[in-house]
């Protein structure tokens, strides 16, 4: 099973690669990535009393999700959209678990309505308008091959552009002792079914089976499945979308380099994104405000 | 954005689970005898004064030693609904007549195993590290549903948790209509399992949600909701042959709120008509509607108004929540399953607990069970985050 669907619009964000254009930058060797990390994002789309009180993944989910429409040029209201994140908020699971194992009845409603997997999904559609579909998914290791089976999905079979968005964050407390997520990172990107003017890259793509291979949580605990690129290690360490650097060093360096992102024991999604004569070479930045 | 016509799916079967017991009958027949799962709640070691569903045995139900990874409440629950109503065999059918990767696994859940992690928060070792026995990353993380059920049926393709809180296991269902139609799979299992755990208990207690009694959707006196655990499955298929079929699905976002309905049911609207628009159903045709209905002061307002709006007075609409509870991530699967049960026996179920009924309802809203044909059926599902999906299904198809 294989096809075509084109990317409009990309972005990237995580400490030590805030924004496409220095991640792209390091990606393609000319910079070196910024040796202390950033704080973390504070979205537009979040009005100013949200943007304080916003749950990481959800700063970090509407960073990237404007960053890539706003790349696309395409108005976040028209888009469905597919959030991905392979563990939710870990810090709000942290907080949900010691609150109920000691003061159940101290239950914040606020946190308890930011616990559920789609509340980056939500607040975007609030802060947009948009009222377009959205789902938020994981599939543990191969969130970002699933997330993008999906995406391709819905841009094909409706004839859509869609944006799709995965993040994930630190684990923390005694989640943290069985959880392996220890780099907080979000990219999202606009993916369409159509060429045309707005298309930056063709991205042909192909379902592939694979040798099997146990799940990696029955084999050694905690240990994700070794990403197959160089940088990842050092600047995405621990992260659980790791997975998905060698597909944004592909569209950083033009290389038609393939990467392949598995999405279930047996089968992965083969990427092998191609620039386009119309790629525009500089990516317009999202509009990040300071709090 | 129109909504062009979609080709049919089989359902070539299926089944529910929840507090009224395990498979297609004893669900068929609390529905005809007006039987309730809801009891006073008795989970977890300090118990809120409400009504819950909560499915009998699951303490005493291990999974089977060859899953003991997997090993957590949600999952058991997972794995007594896939053996009920001989699911788990057609399942196995269609994976040695498809092939192990090409049927997908798409499957909804609220909350997964996040008991799991409650338990292990509450027996911490002393140094602040998980208990040995719950050193198992896999039901710590959302896709702990997924990631068994594809193991136990020894699928290999694309498989996905979807989590949209409420409307969580109806979104299978558009989601894996997609994979099927691209191409990427020749069949899917969807469905879903959430289970009680206080995160829900105490998270909807927060809110001021949870009812002190049983719930009474679309009652005038309402007091809120009454949360239960199930699950289900259902297989869907291109192959010509016996129906039901999924017809249609419409998909929205409120855009509106975290946790309150838009106050004139815009998503809710917009998915209801996205659902006909692909199955090129007229709404005068849809006999009967699974409401959301989940008593909730907000909901079953914009709701009932809503369904005034769209539908003709003899179209039957009921929740069956006064039955099962809001069984929140489940509860798309298990009134898609109450659904495709009313087109195949034409019991369609009235709303327990409605007395009092509220001024918004229309003549739609029923509290009394009726026999009757059932040639088209929708099922509601909203979600916390604004979230909506609405399932057609039919007795037939063009």
């Amino acid at each position: 099973m294989s096809g075509t669907v084109y990317v409009e619009g990309l972005a990237f964000w995580s400490g030590r690669l805030p924004g496409w254009n220095v991640a792209r930058a390091v990606l393609r060797g000319e910079e070196e990535a910024p040796a202390t990390p950033v704080k973390r994002p504070s979205p537009a789309v979040l009005a100013p009393t949200e943007r304080r009180r916003a749950p990481d993944t959800v700063a970090i989910a509407l960073e990237v999700a404007a960053a890539a429409c706003a790349s696309a040029r395409r108005e976040p209201r028209e888009l469905p959209s597919v959030f991905a994140s392979t563990h939710g908020d870990l810090a709000i699971s942290d907080y949900m678990c010691s609150t109920l194992a000691a003061t159940p009845t101290m239950i914040s409603p606020i946190r308890f309505h930011n616990s559920v997997h789609n509340a980056a999904a939500g607040y975007w559609t609030i802060g947009t308008g948009c009222t377009a579909a959205y789902t938020a998914v994981s599939a543990f290791e191969h969130t970002f091959g699933m997330a993008l089976i999906d995406a391709i999905a819905q841009a094909t079979a409706d004839d859509t552009p869609v944006l799709v968005v995965a993040y994930d964050i630190e684990a923390q407390g005694p989640l943290a002792t069985v959880v392996e997520s220890r780099t907080a990172m979000g990219f999202a990107l606009v993916v369409a079914p159509r060429s045309s003017e707005r298309a930056r890259f063709a991205l042909d793509w192909s379902v592939v089976e694979t040798p099997p291979r146990a799940p990696s949580h029955t084999t050694a605990a905690a240990t994700p499945t070794p990403v197959a690129d160089p940088l990842a290690a050092t600047l995405l360490p621990g992260s659980p979308l790791a997975a998905a650097l060698p597909l944004f060093r592909a569209l950083a360096t033009g290389a038609r380099t393939p990467s392949l992102h598995t999405a279930g024991t047996r089968v992965a999604l083969r990427l092998a994104p191609t620039p386009l004569a119309t790629h525009r070479d500089e990516v317009s930045e999202c509009t990040t405000v300071t709090t | 954005m129109p909504h062009a016509p979609i080709p049919s799916l089989r359902v070539s079967a299926y089944t529910a689970t929840s507090s009224v017991g395990v498979g297609r009958a004893a669900l068929l027949d609390a529905l005809r005898t007006r039987r309730t799962g809801l009891t006073w709640n008795d989970f977890g070691p300090e118990p809120l004064p409400t009504w819950i569903g909560r499915v009998a045995g699951l303490e005493d139900a291990a999974l089977p030693e060859e899953f003991a990874p997997w090993e957590c409440r949600n999952n058991r629950l997972a794995w007594l609904a896939l053996n009920a109503d001989g699911f788990h065999e057609a399942a196995l059918a269609a994976r040695d007549r498809y092939g192990a990767a090409r049927v997908a696994l798409v499957l909804g859940t609220s909350t997964s195993s996040i008991g799991a992690s409650e338990e292990a928060y509450r027996r911490l070792e002393p140094a602040g590290t998980y208990p040995p026995d719950l050193r198992r990353p896999i039901v710590h993380t959302p896709h702990s549903l997924g990631d068994f059920v594809q193991a136990a049926l020894g699928l290999t393709g694309p498989s996905m948790t979807v989590a949209t809180a409420c409307s969580s296991s109806a979104k299978a269902f558009a989601q894996a209509e997609r994979l099927i139609r691209t191409g990427l799979a020749d069949a899917a299992i969807v469905g879903g399992v959430d289970t009680l755990c206080g995160s829900v208990l105490f998270g909807f207690n927060s809110l001021e949600l949870v009812s002190p009694e049983p719930c009474r959707p679309f009652d005038v006196a309402r007091r809120g909701i009454s949360l239960g655990e199930a699950g289900g499955f259902a297989l869907l298929e291109r192959t010509d042959g016996d129906g039901p079929w999924l017809l249609g699905y419409g998909e929205s976002s409120d855009a509106h709120h975290m946790s309150s309905p838009h106050p004139d049911g815009l998503g809710a609207r917009l998915a209801i008509e996205a659902a006909l628009a692909r199955g090129s159903v007229a709404a005068d045709t849809v006999d009967y509607v699974n409401l959301h209905g989940t008593a909730s002061q907000r909901n079953d307002e914009v709701e009932a108004k809503v369904i005034a709006a769209l539908f003709p007075a003899e179209t039957a609409a009921s929740s069956t929540k006064g039955w099962t509870g809001h069984t929140l991530g489940a509860a798309g699967i298990v009134e898609a399953v109450i659904a495709l049960l009313a087109i195949d026996t034409g019991v369609v179920p009235g709303t327990m607990n409605l007395s009092d009924r509220d001024p918004a309802c229309g003549p739609q809203i029923r509290a009394d069970n009726e026999q009757r044909t059932v040639r088209h059926a929708l099922s509601n599902s909203f979600g916390f985050g604004g979230n909506n999906c609405t399932l057609l299904f039919g007795a037939g198809h063009a």
